[in-house]
């Protein structure tokens, strides 16, 4: 479904800033797999995103999505075959434009946008039952600008707005970090509603070891932009918040002492 | 009474400047400079053309289509050469003076004994209502040619305004609205923003253009420096109106922009009858946008203290 084939980015090039963002990195993702990518900050969680997104040209490697070289696309063809929410719930909406207007652009997603009406009303009736289940009263106040709604609410929109036109690739940033926790919680549960339902493949970064150990059926941890753990099938059903603790926990020791040292010692003890 | 009509219909020829800044400024949150050179190539372009025995309207019609090429040149300069767009602006509208200086040979042009759209207007009514008729408008004496140019003008902005207003509802319309919005969602949505910024850029130096082109011909000559301050002349116009009509919905600013380009010529024709120096137009035009851009930050400064006080 998806394939990531030895990607690189390095930021920054040739200055006192370069930071390899991401090395050498190869993850193959089934169809219909939900797969949620734990690491530290700074590790390249949201950088692996934006690369398959296309936000930026990667340095190597190449991104396939069924079948499909995409490394060269540009983030806005690579649009029509992925949804995406962002860590901030500010990013995902116009917050000049109505609801209904920012729901119609994103059922307009990879599609051909011409002269017709952008709001017939003929479809008011399908976005009331788009964002009725949200039970947030939204479908009576579909004419308000989006930026006058809370940024739960925005984030809740969001993920329906990402997933309004099926997605090949659902990518999901952290998207209720900046949430609170009750809030959060129902934006998962949406989330969880919709990738269940059109069982689409989804990419998460999370922050949250509960949300990783329930949700989805793999776990990849990333660390100074390599993949340190890939978790799947019965090994991830097993895991518990505990053992991923555990194992940030040895990252961390690791990371206090030097590289070449590390090596050593795992020459010696391993 | 002919000042006053004379001035609203100034006022509705430069509506269709506003309603360019108005795209610029308000749908892509950027000033736009290159309504300045845009603004005299529309025209001089149609002053050309019509000088060459042109149809003027075709004139019109092709000052729009250069006036959007200079936009588009704008938007690939800002958007394919990541220039900030203020200075594509400039860079354009540099280069656009030698270009209208080229387009009609030297830096005056008058079109006094051309066909022009108001000497059509002119002819047709001398002979629905004879020459210099003369009609009653509520209790005043006005020449009926007059009345028809006005006629025209409201006919060609409203026109133009509900264009406008389509456009911007349509599924592209939307989607560029959406670019000045927020550009990392749209682009999400599979929108390409660079095309968007150019068509927008392009659409809004066209309607600038158009603005010249008509301006021209109402006042009888196209010259190399007329462009100079339009750019704050027509952010003044949109300023004015939203203050006027304090909507935020596409149709209501649209109105709003060509309400306040005619009531902002009527301002200036009051100023410079009451003696105001004409060379001073620009400075106080600069102050009046000054002072609209800082009063929204004033107003909302002053409000905590005032809380604090009741507060307190
Ligand atoms: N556009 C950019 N320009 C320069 N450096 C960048 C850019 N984007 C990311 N980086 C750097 O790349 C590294 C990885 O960043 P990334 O945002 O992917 O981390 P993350 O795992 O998402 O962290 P967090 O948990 O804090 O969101 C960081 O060192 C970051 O500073
Ligand atoms: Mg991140």
């Amino acid at each position: 479904m998806l394939k990531i084939d030895n990607i690189q980015k390095t930021f920054n090039v040739g200055t006192v800033n370069e930071v390899k963002a991401l090395e050498n990195i190869s993850i193959e993702v089934e169809e219909s797999s939900w797969v949620c990518v734990l690491g530290t900050n700074g590790s390249g969680k949201s950088t692996i995103l934006n690369a398959i997104a296309g936000s930026f040209p990667i340095d190597e490697g190449t991104i396939t999505l069924n079948g499909v070289d995409i490394t060269k696309w540009s983030e806005n063809n690579r649009a029509k075959y992925i949804g995406r929410v962002f860590q901030n719930p500010f990013s995902g909406t116009a917050p000049g434009m109505s609801i209904q207007e920012n729901l119609a652009l994103a059922l307009k997603r990879g599609k051909r946008r011409g002269l017709g009406w952008g709001l017939p009303s003929s479809l008011i009736a399908d976005l009331k039952k788009i964002v009725a289940p949200l039970n947030m009263g939204l479908e009576e106040r579909l004419d308000s600008p989006i930026g006058k709604l809370s940024g739960g609410q925005r984030q809740a929109l969001t993920v329906l707005m990402a997933t309004a036109v099926k997605p090949q690739l659902l990518l999901l940033d952290e998207h209720t970090a900046a949430l609170d926790p009750k809030t959060a919680a129902k934006v998962i549960e949406l989330t969880q509603q919709i990738v269940n339902r059109d069982k689409l493949t989804t990419l998460m970064v999370t922050h949250s070891m509960q949300q990783a150990v329930s949700l989805g059926d793999r776990i990849i941890m990333m660390h100074h932009g390599k993949v340190a753990y890939d978790f799947k099938g019965e090994e991830k059903k097993r895991l518990k918040v505990n053992d991923l603790l555990s194992l940030f926990d040895e990252i961390r020791r690791k990371d206090m002492i030097d590289p070449a040292v590390a090596k050593l010692l795992q020459e010696y003890y391993v | 009474m002919s000042l006053l009509i004379g001035s609203i219909t100034i006022g509705l020829i430069l509506a269709l400047l506003a309603l360019g800044i108005f795209i610029s400024f308000r749908i892509f949150n950027f000033p736009d400079m290159t309504a300045e050179g845009s603004f005299t190539c529309g025209a001089a372009t149609g002053a050309s053309l019509i000088v060459a025995g042109m149809n003027p309207l075709l004139a019109c019609l092709i000052a729009f289509i250069v006036g959007m090429l200079a936009g588009a040149t704008t938007g690939v300069i800002h958007t394919h050469f990541k220039i900030n767009p203020l200075l594509a602006g400039i860079l354009v509208m540099t280069a656009l003076y030698s270009v209208n200086l080229h387009i009609m040979g030297k830096s005056n042009m008058p079109l006094l004994n051309e066909t022009t759209v108001f000497s059509w207007i002119e002819r047709f009514s001398s002979s629905v209502s004879g020459p210099d008729a003369v009609s009653n408008l509520l209790g005043w004496e006005v020449n009926t040619r007059n009345l028809w140019v006005l006629l025209f003008c409201v006919l060609s902005v409203a026109a133009f305004s509900f264009i406008l207003f389509w456009f911007f509802r349509t599924n592209i319309g939307t989607a560029m609205r959406a670019t000045g919005n927020n550009d990392q969602m749209i682009r999400a949505l599979g929108v390409n923003t660079k095309v968007m910024i150019i068509i927008g850029t392009a659409l809004s130096n066209g309607f600038v253009a158009l603005a010249g082109a008509l301006l021209a011909q109402y006042q009888g000559f196209a010259d190399v420096q007329m462009g100079i301050g339009m750019m704050v002349w027509g952010l003044a116009s949109v300023i004015i109106g939203e203050a006027i009509i304090n909507d935020n919905s596409l149709g209501a600013v649209i109105l709003g922009a060509v309400i306040g380009s005619v009531l902002f010529r009527l301002l200036v024709a009051i100023a410079l009858r009451w003696g105001l120096n004409p060379n001073d137009l620009k400075i106080i035009t600069a102050l009046f946008v000054f002072v609209a851009l800082i009063l929204p930050t004033l107003m909302s400064n002053r409000k905590p203290t005032y809380k604090r006080k009741v507060n307190a």
